[in-house]
C-alpha cells in the first residue's frame, strides 16, 4: 500500500505502578490492511489499543499519524484523527435502539437544538446497508433484543460511520457462534477493502489467518515479531507468542503474574 | 461533533436484499400491522401504560361504588390539586431513577423550598416581589440538588447515602427556617392562587385544545419529515387516533372542571412541566445522555459523554422540581409548618414514578409516568379519605399498590428477558 503507514507507534511504554504493561513497543497499521495483534493474556494488547484510543496516554514514545507526530490525550482526540475502537464488551447501551447507539455522544441537532432523528436514522440505515448488515428487523429496536453477531455488527457500523481511517476491533468473534463469526469476519474484510486500516485483536489464529495481512506478536509488554500472514504458519505464530525472544528481560517477576 | 460527515455507503453489496432493514412487514406501515406488533410486544412483556390505566379504572370503579362522591366534578378538581405536588416532585425523581439512582432528600428539599418562599413573603418582612421569592426558593432547590449530585458524581459517595444525609439535614433546615413560629401563613395572593384558583372556562378551553393542536402539528411535521427522507412511518390512522383520543380526553377534563371550580392553575402547570421535561428527555442530547448513563455508564463515558456532569445535572433537576413541588404544597395549604416536606410526600413521589412505570433499575421510564402514578396515589388517598378510613389503612393500601406496581415491573422485565427484549 502506501509507503508510509497510517499509524506508527515508536518505542511506547506504559507502567501501572510497578507493573510495566508496555516496554518500548513499536507498532504500525496501514490503510487497506488488516493488522492482527496477538499475544498471551497480559501481553499488553489491551494497554496498547487503549493508549491509541486515548483512554490512558502512553508514558513515553511517539505516536505518528499520517507521517506527523500527534498527541492523543482523550477519546475525543482519537476520534478527531479518525481512530475508532470496538471494544470487546461493545460498549452499547441495551436500553437504546440501534440508531441511538450508533450516534451516542454525537447526536445530530437541528437548528433548534433538537435531535435530528430523521437524519440520524437515514445515515444509520445507509451505513448498515453499506456494510451489508441485513439481518436487523428494525433500526429502531433496542439493542437488548439483538443477537451477538448483530450487536457486533452494530458496534462496527458505529465505528466506521464517522469517516474513520483506523478501526480497532478487540476480540470481535470471541463470544460468537460459527455463522455469526462468519458474518463478522466478512465485515472485517470489507472494511479493509474500503481502504480502512484495521487492527484486529484475537486469540483465534484461524480467524486471523483468514482475514489478516500482517501479524504483530506481543509478549510480556514487548513487541517480539512482526510476521506476514502469507509467509508464516500458525505454528510459528504460536511459537512466537509463547517463547518469542525478548530484547530485554523484564526486571521484576510479578509482571508475569500481574500484567 | 455533529458537523463530522458520515461516510458514504461503503459498498452497494449486490447480494444484500435492498431495503431488508425496515421492510414494511416489520415496521408496521398499516394499523393492523401495528396492532399485531403491539400484541406481540405485550406477550413479550412490553406492557407500556396498560397496567396502570387498568389500575386507575379499577380504583375509580371501586371508590365510586363505595361512595358516590368520588366521581364528582368537585372531587375531580380536588384530585388535580392533591396529585400536583406528588407529580411535580415525581418528575424530578424520574430523572434520578433513569440513572438507576435514588434521591431520598426530595421530601425535605420540597419543605425547604416552601419554607423559603413563605418566609420571604412574610408581611412586614423583606417585602420583596413574589416572583423573586419563588425564584430564590427554586434556586435553593436547584443548588441543593447540584451539591448532592456533585458529592455523588465527583466524590463517589453512593446517591443513597448522600441523599439520606440530605433527608436529615434538610429536615433540620426546615425546622430552623420556620423556627419558633410553628406555622407561617402565606398571604401572598399569587402563591396561594397556584393551587387554589382556576382558569376561566374559556381560558381552559383555549389552553387544553391549543395543546392538542400543538401535539397534532408536531406529529404532522415528524411524519412529513420522515416521509421526505424515505423512512418508514407509523400508520397515519394511528396518529389520527392518538390525536383524537387526546382531544376527547382534554375536552372531558375541561368540561368536568368547568362544571365545578374550573381547571386549577396547578393542573396547567403540571401538564406544562410534563411537556417541557418530556421534550428534554426525548428530543435533546442531554435527555439521550441521561438514558445512556442509566443504561450503560461505561459505554456512555467511552462515547465521550461527560457522565459526571449528566449526573450532577440530574440531581439538580430533582432538587429544582422538589422545590417547585414544595411551593405547590405550601400554596395548597396556604401555609408552611415545621412538618413541611415530611410525612408521606417523599415516598409518595418515588412511588408515583415507579407505579407509573419508570424502572428502578435505570434506563427505562417516561416523565408522564410521574403523572399517571400520582393519579393512582392521589385517588387512593382521596378515595380512602372519603371512606373515612384511618391513616394507617391508607398507608397499608398505598404500600400494597406500590408493591403490585413493582411486581408488574419485575415480571414484565422477566418476560422481556425470556423473549430476548430485556
Amino acid at each position: 500500500m502506501a509507503d508510509q503507514p497510517l499509524l506508527q507507534l515508536k518505542g511506547v511504554s506504559k507502567t501501572f505502578g510497578a507493573v510495566h504493561a508496555l516496554t518500548k513497543v513499536d507498532f504500525h497499521a496501514s490503510s487497506g490492511e488488516v493488522m492482527a495483534l496477538v499475544g498471551d493474556n497480559g501481553a499488553g494488547k489491551s494497554t496498547l489499543i487503549k493508549g491509541v484510543a486515548g483512554i490512558y496516554p502512553f508514558d513515553e514514545g511517539k505516536i505518528i499519524w499520517e507521517g506527523k507526530e500527534v498527541h492523543i490525550s482523550g477519546p475525543k482526540d482519537a476520534a478527531k484523527l479518525g481512530i475508532e475502537v470496538v471494544y470487546q464488551d461493545l460498549a452499547l447501551c441495551d436500553n437504546l435502539d440501534v440508531v441511538q447507539n450508533m450516534f451516542l455522544g454525537r447526536e445530530e441537532l437541528t437548528t433548534l437544538r433538537r435531535m435530528d432523528e430523521t437524519s440520524m436514522e437515514r445515515k444509520a440505515r445507509t451505513t448498515l446497508k453499506g456494510l451489508a448488515v441485513t439481518t436487523l428487523q428494525s433500526v429502531r429496536q433496542p439493542v437488548a433484543s439483538l443477537s451477538g453477531g448483530q450487536r457486533q455488527s452494530v458496534a462496527v457500523a458505529k465505528a466506521v460511520m464517522w469517516n474513520s481511517k483506523l478501526v480497532i476491533l478487540d476480540e470481535p468473534t470471541a463470544a460468537l457462534g460459527v455463522a455469526q463469526t462468519r458474518q463478522v469476519l466478512d465485515l472485517v474484510k470489507r472494511l479493509a477493502q474500503q481502504g480502512l486500516a484495521v487492527v484486529l485483536i484475537s486469540h483465534n489464529l484461524h480467524d486471523i489467518f483468514e482475514v489478516a495481512d500482517r501479524i504483530t506478536v506481543l509478549r510480556l509488554g514487548q513487541s517480539v515479531r512482526e510476521l506476514k500472514v502469507s509467509e508464516t504458519s500458525q505454528q510459528e505464530v504460536v511459537q512466537e507468542i509463547t517463547a518469542g525472544e525478548l530484547s530485554h528481560v523484564p526486571g521484576v517477576v510479578p509482571e508475569e503474574v500481574v500484567a | 461533533m455533529s458537523t463530522q460527515e458520515t461516510r458514504e455507503p461503503l459498498v452497494e453489496d449486490e447480494e444484500a436484499p435492498s431495503g431488508a432493514i425496515g421492510a414494511a412487514t416489520v415496521e408496521h406501515e398499516t394499523l393492523s400491522d401495528y396492532v399485531r406488533g403491539r400484541i406481540e410486544g405485550l406477550r413479550a412483556g412490553e406492557l407500556g401504560n396498560i397496567p396502570i390505566i387498568i389500575g386507575i379504572i379499577l380504583i375509580a370503579i371501586y371508590f365510586q361504588s363505595r361512595n358516590s362522591n368520588f366521581l364528582t366534578a368537585g372531587n375531580f378538581d380536588n384530585l388535580i390539586v392533591q396529585m400536583a405536588p406528588i407529580a411535580v416532585i415525581g418528575m424530578g425523581i424520574v430523572f434520578v431513577l433513569l440513572l438507576g439512582e435514588i434521591d431520598l432528600s426530595v421530601g425535605f428539599v420540597s419543605g425547604v423550598g416552601g419554607a423559603i418562599c413563605a418566609v420571604l413573603l412574610l408581611p412586614g418582612g423583606a417585602s420583596i416581589p413574589t416572583a423573586v421569592a419563588i425564584i430564590v426558593a427554586l434556586g435553593a432547590g436547584l443548588c441543593i440538588g447540584l451539591v448532592q449530585g456533585t458529592l455523588f458524581a465527583k466524590v463517589g459517595i453512593p446517591s443513597f447515602v448522600v441523599t439520606l444525609a440530605g433527608l436529615l439535614a434538610w429536615n433540620g433546615v426546615v425546622l430552623e427556617i420556620v423556627g419558633s413560629r410553628g406555622t407561617i401563613v402565606i398571604q401572598d395572593s399569587f402563591v396561594n392562587g397556584i393551587a387554589n384558583n382556576s382558569l376561566s372556562d374559556t381560558a381552559a378551553w383555549v389552553v387544553v385544545e391549543g395543546a392538542v393542536a400543538l401535539y397534532a402539528a408536531i406529529q404532522y411535521s415528524a411524519v412529513r419529515g420522515r416521509k421526505r427522507a424515505g423512512l418508514p412511518n407509523v400508520p397515519t390512522s394511528l396518529i389520527l387516533i392518538r390525536i383524537g383520543v387526546l382531544a376527547i380526553l382534554g375536552a372531558f377534563v375541561v368540561i368536568v372542571c368547568n362544571s365545578a371550580r374550573g381547571l386549577p392553575y396547578v393542573g396547567v402547570l403540571m401538564i406544562g412541566l410534563m411537556l417541557f421535561w418530556t421534550f428534554i428527555t426525548d428530543r435533546t442530547r442531554f435527555g439521550r445522555h441521561v438514558f445512556a448513563v442509566g443504561g450503560n455508564a461505561e459505554a456512555a463515558r467511552r462515547a465521550g459523554i461527560r457522565v459526571d456532569l449528566v449526573r450532577i445535572a440530574v440531581f439538580g433537576i430533582s432538587g429544582f422540581m422538589a422545590a417547585m413541588g414544595g411551593i405547590i404544597l405550601a400554596s395548597r395549604l396556604s401555609s408552611v409548618d415545621t412538618n413541611a416536606g415530611g410525612g408521606s410526600i417523599l415516598l409518595y413521589s418515588i412511588a408515583a414514578a415507579v407505579i407509573g412505570g419508570t424502572s428502578l433499575f435505570g434506563g427505562r421510564g417516561t416523565i408522564r409516568s410521574a403523572i399517571l402514578g400520582a393519579v393512582v396515589i392521589a385517588s387512593i388517598d382521596n378515595g380512602l379519605g372519603l371512606l373515612n378510613v384511618s391513616a394507617g389503612t391508607k398507608f397499608i393500601v398505598t404500600g400494597l399498590v406500590l408493591l403490585a406496581a413493582v411486581t408488574v415491573d419485575s415480571l414484565s422485565r422477566k418476560g422481556r428477558e425470556s423473549a430476548g427484549r430485556a
